[in-house]
């Protein structure tokens, strides 16, 4: 190996975005005719490695050689001339234009795609339809059929197969098969290990922003890969201490009989009970994006039925769905924050959303603001401007209009991403009381230590179907992301 | 941790001289205490040209001239701060007037009425138009604006014949003045409508809604507001002051024609910029648009001192819009 050298050589690559490191220091070597996984969990650094390698950001420090060569990609365009090409998470196309027009625009010839689409079975692509009204899969296939002109050295595929059925990701193992058996190499990022058991010849693991360790995936099989990718996580959750198990009220708050929307889900059943939390785990792109849209009246359902309170309803927008008392806390904090206006104004954003309550401010608007201030222990220094406030104190926020405006179900989407451990714990004790006063609590997080920590039952959500469910108590990560990744009777 | 940031803004615009840095952050913190000042002291330098200015009738054409723009103003504000804008005033404001010259045989009471209504009309499908349908606010409002004027030409010389001059009382409350002829009677209700703006973004559920829009639709319409109702409640109000501002006009000039608001269109947003109120939405205060109404009274009279014709204005008003928008701009980037 030391004579020949490895065609992809990267070494110490970091990057940070302001206060959030994304990469601490990540080595990865990738050797000729290989196809390499790049593993991780949500968070890990994967997609940011990728957008380095790619040109697309540039790293706070490493250094990258193609072989044996340093390269310094600026631009998309400068790794695409060493070999380099990637397909990234989300289409790179622009939705309003034909197909055709957005292959000319990035200087491809159109002949040349519809070839590679033979290839892969879909040469009957009308590449003049919009590109927004062609389905996504097909849009995958469309941008590694574009990548794939360029015959590069290396090529990057980003979470390809989240979106694509099972015959399409066959599809697509082929056509990487067919580039590793001439000698190139492809980086295959994917949350599905036995994808990677089945076409990769080696793994490298990332946690928290640093390469972990380097495995053939074969020799010891998932345990090894789940193992690696949680790390010490696992150890400490089994250590901290657990929720106080309870029982729940038999109420049932809010209730999906089957819920079907497009491809993302595919009959969701759950019931969510008041007076418990409820914990959702799913890799990225399952589905649970969509469910809580639905949940939170957001977008229709297609099919299948919703109740609350016993009642079934169709939601059409979020006001309906608040008006029952559903009120969600979205993924992004800044979707709940009025950034220019003061912390007062924003915790009763959430109080004036029915005309009826135009005409004047509630009597009580300074005692209920005052009453979640308190509550929440909020930072009130910075008061004028939440924009000015810590994450932490932000995502307080957007619990808080909630608490300002009352409601029955609280439906919570990943709220301690990227905030403060002491947060956390307050974010937690918070939905721990809130559930012990009645209030029924949803908890999807991107994090499993977090389900035995306050969840009362988990459900796990993979390809738009929930299932795996649970007493969060007796939850095992290992198990849980075995779920997760649609495998059976993995870890314990 | 927010509010230490000293050394920040020490890197963020270093190469800056200490007395700018002071002088932009007086600007965002204290913003009427500096139109205030600019205020004073275009006051002043128009009684350097021309003496006479400093007395109250020189004061009085100001404020006559002030209020309708100032009123016209009110729903420019109201808005922007939802991230809009109103390009049919002027046209609104036209449209009635007129109809309040066309129905002033029949009473002043009706004129008024009957205008107000043609302003709620006109400003409820601005309302629809961008609530509802989603149009972009500058298409919308220019689209309507021309669409009024085509209207209005054509029922000027069919239904909408017959009397183009105003009511007494029409004229009265346009340029009469009390107390000795020396406050105009159109600044009492300009007061009026400064106390329902002011009173209603701070201390309404609807004004927490349009500071709400503006800053993030989003954040909003998950906390269950349906936006279309926000906009079409905003519109509106804007068609309704606009329709006021033109028919205080109209009682000015004593007659109606077609192109009596023509020229208050810039001015208006111009009002509201130089109030501090951000074109982008979620910022702004009334308070502001008073004085920047004031500013440019003040400044149209110090022009006509100067003999500039309509032209002239036209082209400073467009050099200050633009300015200020690069000096908000620049105090944003401050912060």
């Amino acid at each position: 190996m030391t004579d020949e050298p490895a065609l992809l050589r990267a070494r110490g690559i970091a990057k940070r975005y302001g206060s959030v490191v994304a990469l601490r220091s990540v080595d990865l070597t990738v050797e000729p005719g290989e196809i390499h996984a790049l593993l991780g969990a949500n968070g890990a650094g994967k997609s940011t490695l990728v957008k380095v390698l790619a040109g697309v950001i540039r790293a706070d420090a490493g250094s990258i050689e193609l072989s044996g060569e340093p390269i310094h990609p600026r631009k998309p365009a400068d790794a695409l001339r060493s070999g380099l090409a990637t397909v990234f998470q989300d289409p790179a196309l622009i939705p309003d234009l034909t197909i055709e027009r957005n292959l000319r625009l990035t200087g491809v010839e159109p002949a040349r795609v519809r070839e590679g689409l033979e290839g892969m079975g879909l040469g009957g692509l009308d590449f003049d339809a919009i590109a927004k009204e062609v389905p996504l899969p097909i849009l995958r296939v469309l941008d590694l059929a574009r990548a794939l002109v360029h015959d590069p050295q290396l090529l990057m595929l980003d979470e390809i197969t989240a979106a694509l059925p099972a015959d399409l990701a066959e599809r697509v193992f082929i056509a990487m098969f067919e580039r590793r058996d001439r000698g190139r190499s492809v980086l295959f990022i994917t949350h599905r290990l036995a994808e990677v058991l089945r076409v990769c010849t080696r793994a490298t693991i990332l946690r928290d922003g640093r390469d972990v360790a380097a495995i053939v995936p074969g020799e010891g099989g998932e345990g090894r890969l789940v193992e690696a990718m949680l790390g010490e996580v696992a150890a400490t959750a089994a250590e901290a201490s657990r929720a106080e198990p309870r029982i729940a009220e038999e109420r049932v708050v809010v209730e999906a009989r089957d819920l079907t929307s497009r491809d993302y889900l595919r009959g969701v059943s759950l019931r969510l009970r008041a007076g418990e939390i409820l914990g959702l785990v799913a890799l990225e792109g399952q589905g649970q994006d969509r469910l809580f849209d639905v949940l939170a009246g957001d977008r229709p359902s297609d099919g299948g039925e919703l109740l609350v309170g016993g009642t079934p309803v169709r939601p059409r927008s979020p006001y309906d769905a608040i008006a029952r008392g559903v009120v969600l806390i979205p993924s992004d904090r800044a979707q709940a924050l009025l950034p220019q206006r003061s912390v007062r104004e924003n915790l009763a954003s959430a109080l004036y959303n029915r005309v009826g309550r135009w005409f004047s401010l509630l009597r009580d608007e300074e005692r209920r603001v005052d009453g979640v201030i308190d509550r929440l222990t909020i930072d009130t220094r910075a008061q004028r401007q939440a924009r000015r406030l810590s994450g932490g104190n932000q995502q307080k926020l957007a619990v808080g209009r909630w608490l300002a405006a009352g409601f029955e179900a609280l439906l919570c989407f990943d709220p301690t991403r990227g905030i403060d451990i002491h947060t956390k714990d307050q974010i937690y004790g918070l939905l721990r009381e809130l559930s012990a006063e009645g209030a029924a609590i949803l908890y999807y997080t991107s994090e499993l230590a977090e389900i035995p920590l306050i969840c009362d039952r988990v459900l796990v959500m993979y390809d738009g179907r929930i299932v795996h469910e649970q007493d969060a108590a007796s939850a095992d990560e290992a198990m849980l992301l075995g779920a997760a990744h649609g495998l059976q009777g993995v870890g314990s | 941790m927010s509010l230490d940031v000293g050394p920040a803004r020490d890197t963020l615009i270093g190469g800056e001289p200490p007395a700018r840095r002071a002088w932009m952050r007086v600007m965002s913190e204290r913003p009427l205490m500096v139109l205030g000042a600019v205020l004073v002291a275009l006051v002043l330098a128009t009684g350097a040209i021309e003496p006479g200015y400093l007395s109250l009738r020189g004061l009085r054409n100001t404020l006559l001239l002030a209020a309708p723009l100032g009123i016209m103003a009110a729903g420019q504000t109201l808005l922007m701060l939802t991230r809009g804008i109103d390009l049919s005033v002027a046209m609104i404001g036209t449209a009635a007037a007129y109809v309040a010259g066309n129905q002033s045989p029949n009473g002043a009471g009706i004129a008024i009425v009957l205008g107000l209504v043609v302003g709620c009309v006109a400003g409820a499908t601005n309302g629809v138009g961008v609530g509802v349908f989603r149009v972009n606010p500058l298409i919308m409002t220019l689209a309507l604006s021309g669409i009024i004027l085509g209207l209005f030409t054509q029922w000027a010389q069919t239904f909408l014949q017959g009397s183009t001059s105003v009511a007494p009382f029409i004229r009265t409350i346009g340029a009469g003045s009390f107390f000795d002829h020396r406050i105009p009677w159109n600044v009492l209700i300009w007061g009026a409508v400064a106390i329902v703006m002011i009173g209603g973004l701070r201390r309404t559920g609807l004004g927490r809604m349009l500071y709400g829009v503006g800053d993030n639709p989003e954040a909003v319409r998950l906390a269950g507001v349906r936006i279309w109702q926000v906009l079409l409640a905003a519109y509106t109000i804007s068609g309704f002051f606009a329709a006021l501002g033109g028919i205080l006009l109209a009682g000015q000039s004593g007659a109606v024609d077609l192109r009596l608001a023509q020229n208050f269109l810039l001015p208006s947003v111009a009002a509201a910029v130089i109030g501090g109120t951000s074109i982008f939405g979620g910022v702004g205060t009334y308070s502001g648009t008073i004085f920047g109404a004031l500013i440019l009274s003040v400044l149209n009279s110090m022009l006509t001192f100067l003999d500039a014709g309509q032209a002239v204005k036209q082209v400073v008003y467009g050099l200050i819009v633009l300015a200020l928008a690069w000096l908000y701009a620049a105090v944003t980037r401050a912060e």
